[in-house]
């Protein structure tokens, strides 16, 4: 590989990455290192994934990445929309899934009781 | 039928004390006295950042804008709004900028990384680890790119330098200075090692790098090959992350394959092949001398120093040995310059560190800060306080080699230095947070029984040194120990410290000692009173039924021995004789009548 070759692969790995701007497009991503598989994020991004592929939902991508560090609150799942907002949902289970698509990415809802903000305490308060 | 709107009611507190409270009840009346209560939810949230304009309410999902609501509009709301679908355009706020945008977005997301700042953990969460291209879209690759291209070994080292970087795994040794010192070794083969023989209890900051972007470690190590002019390098994981270890065997083969690894790299003609090791699990193997014996095939014991790997290390060849978060910070230094990096954190300590915050704590997990951050800081602010509202009382960090900080402590910066100097050290990053309800003995006792188990036996201090501390600290614990017994483990914890053949060993006393220093008056409440203070230690506990209990029998039916007796509706009691003090009257008790002493 050369040099060219390396930022042609960024470029193009860059614009997938990127949801900014790209108007109905989502990316959604499950917390799958040891702590969120412990915690059961498996199904939750099986069930994702299928919901996605059964309807055919070419604008989403789910991506499984590694730990974001909220152990406690895991199984985390994170959408990232088109104007650059990401929205993060713990203590997701499976049935949630289905919600998170119909509320979240089909009707530009929240999902409230699933928002990482009314769990998680930062400096005596709690997000949001 | 599904969920069509979403009313947010501000309830800043501008916006409550101008009626957000009753405009957000009148809300729930209005959307079931309209029967549009299904698809309609009215919540509250924190502060929008309107409050010159409050009471704020906001619909979505068309992001609507309502200021200076009155509860009389609300009726207006629901039936315009949320059943015909028309906004009331009287009250809806035209003018929105972006700025204004992002404000009502804003509730959705909380900061997830509020006083943190990350440079090793850049990639975790957000790309998919099985993926080189996200990684190379997050600038994965260009600090290579650079290097090979624009910088010679000696820049490397000299950038590295510096940026300051010391060693994550614990002892803090400047990681420029290290690699120079192999360098200098001129010719010959060289080898590169990261050590992820991550073995602390509590510690798992390494796993979360290497299972969420094992490639920055994967193209730090390329840099380091090329530095100092090693062309093999070995990841040395332990067999207890298995997926730690798939997913690096598996980037290790995606970077061979797009020829970042291996023969002619990015065509500038340097070679570095990258592979491997398991750790068997033993704790030792973390110490670098003792890694390398098990690399060799070795029984993984350490051995004296000097000489220093970086002049005979694997296979007598000249070796570099550096933990995990050290090669993350890596690409970073190299793209952003070693100046903006040792601008980040103390001047003695730059840049940031990775903590696996757990133990007695609102948020456990993973956080990363820059040097210098207060540990209330990181208690409080970003650990979100003790559970329960229960009292603070120690933190420790670095694991079975660390030892703790207390509450007169919080103010201080967390940095190798300030650690060093308050008898406790860095380790790699395990924050194990206790509360009133350990006993600091009982914590000694755990961490001595960890380096007992784990030492390797090569030398008698820590073989059989430790052995004898955790004989006495058992004694303590029974109460059967007298202050005899607490100058000899003293005086045995300081032998072990000075005489010790490794690390491990040297630092093994540190929980004993740093206790010690802190909380002494436990130790004596154990052996001159008989008493444990916080309530833990089993032989010097009684539970007592008070006068609070209502007789209802629960205790009484979960007693595995039937040392309670009682009528119902009576005040039940123990027998000390029969209880073997084993909590399950204390957690059943309704109405916590159940005491120990």
């Amino acid at each position: 590989m050369t040099i060219e070759q390396l930022k042609k692969i960024r470029e193009e790995a860059s614009q997938k990455m990127n949801m900014i701007g790209k108007g109905n497009a989502f990316r959604i991503v499950v917390g799958m290192a040891t702590c969120g598989i412990t915690a059961g994020a498996e199904p939750v991004y099986e069930a994702l994934q299928k919901i996605v592929k059964d309807r055919s939902l070419e604008n989403i991508s789910v991506i499984s990445v590694g730990c974001m560090g909220e152990c406690a609150l895991e199984p985390i799942v994170e959408v990232f929309d088109s104007k650059g907002f990401r929205t993060t949902y713990c203590k997701v289970k499976p049935m949630d899934a289905e919600r998170i698509i119909d509320t979240h990415i089909l009707n530009g809802l929240v999902v409230e009781d699933l928002l990482i903000a009314k769990y998680k305490k930062i400096g005596g308060y709690y997000g949001a | 039928m599904a969920l069509r709107y979403q009313v947010v009611v501000c309830g800043g507190t501008h916006c409550s004390s101008s009626d957000s409270q009753a405009i957000y009840e009148e809300f729930q009346r209005q959307i079931v006295a309209f029967e549009i209560d299904e698809n309609v939810s009215v919540f509250m949230s924190g502060c929008f950042g309107f409050c010159d304009k409050g009471p704020v309410v906001i619909v979505y999902p068309d992001s609507t804008l309502y200021t200076s609501v009155n509860v009389r509009d609300v009726a207006e709301i629901c039936k315009d709004h949320l059943m015909n679908g028309s906004v009331v355009t009287r009250k809806a706020y035209t003018n929105i900028t972006p700025e204004d945008e992002a404000k009502i977005q804003k509730f959705r997301e909380t900061n997830l990384y509020a006083h943190q700042e990350r440079i090793a953990l850049r990639n975790c969460g957000i790309i998919n680890p099985e993926d080189i291209t996200e990684y190379i879209a997050r600038d994965g690759y260009s600090a290579l790119a650079k290097v090979l291209t624009e910088m010679t070994p000696e820049a490397v080292i000299e950038e590295v330098k510096k940026s300051k970087l010391r060693g994550r795994g614990g002892a803090g040794f400047p990681t420029g200075m290290k690699w120079g010192l192999a360098a200098r070794n001129k010719g010959g083969q060289h080898y590169l090692i990261c050590n992820a023989d991550e073995g602390d209890p509590g510690a798992f900051m390494d796993r979360a790098v290497l299972e969420g972007d094992p490639f920055s470690v994967i193209e730090a190590m390329t840099i380091g090959g090329y530095a100092i002019a090693a062309s093999q390098g070995y990841i040395y994981v332990r067999a207890e992350y298995p997926l730690a270890v798939e997913r690096v065997n598996f980037a290790i083969k995606e970077a061979y394959k797009l020829g970042l690894l291996g023969n002619d790299i990015l065509g500038s003609g340097f070679s570095f092949d990258l592979e491997t090791r398991l750790g068997a699990g033993a704790f030792v193997c973390g110490e670098e001398t003792a890694l390398m014996a098990s690399i060799e095939g070795e029984r993984g014991i350490p051995r004296n120093k000097p000489p220093f790997p970086a002049d005979a290390g694997l296979w007598k060849r000249p070796t570099i040995i550096n933990n995990v978060e050290t090669f993350a910070n890596i690409p970073s230094i190299i793209i952003k310059g070693g100046e903006w990096f040792n601008h980040i954190g103390t001047e003695k300590s730059a840049g940031t560190k990775v903590f696996a915050l757990g133990g007695k704590i609102n948020n456990t997990g993973l956080l990363e800060i820059p040097m210098g951050t207060t540990l209330r800081e990181v208690i409080y602010n970003i650990g979100g306080g003790i559970p329960n509202d229960k009292k603070f009382k120690a933190v420790q960090t670095g694991g079975p080699s660390g030892g703790c900080l207390t509450a007169k402590h919080l103010d201080c910066s967390i940095d190798y230095d300030t650690l060093v100097s308050l008898g406790s050290m860095m380790g790699s990053g395990g924050m194990i947070v206790m509360d009133e309800t350990n006993c600091m003995v009982d914590v000694a006792r755990f961490f001595l029984e960890f380096t007992v188990d784990e030492s390797c036996g090569k030398c008698t201090p820590c073989r059989e040194g430790t052995k004898r501390m955790l004989e006495l600290l058992e004694k303590i614990t029974r109460g059967e120990a007298t202050l005899h017994d607490l100058v000899d483990l003293e005086s045995l914890a300081n032998s072990v410290k000075d005489s010790a053949l490794c690390g491990l060993g040297q630092t093994a006393p540190n929980p004993v000692l740093s206790t010690l220093n802190h909380f002494r008056d436990e130790y004596l409440a154990h052996i001159v009173e008989k008493r444990c203070p916080a309530g833990v230690c089993k032989a010097l506990i009684k539970y007592y039924i008070t006068n609070d209990c209502i007789g209802c029998g629960k205790c009484k039916r979960n007693c595995p021995t039937h040392a309670i007796s009682g009528d119902i509706k009576q005040r039940h009691t123990i027998n000390p004789n029969i209880c073997i003090k084993c909590g399950a009257c204390k957690l059943a008790c309704p109405v916590g009548a159940i005491v120990t002493a």
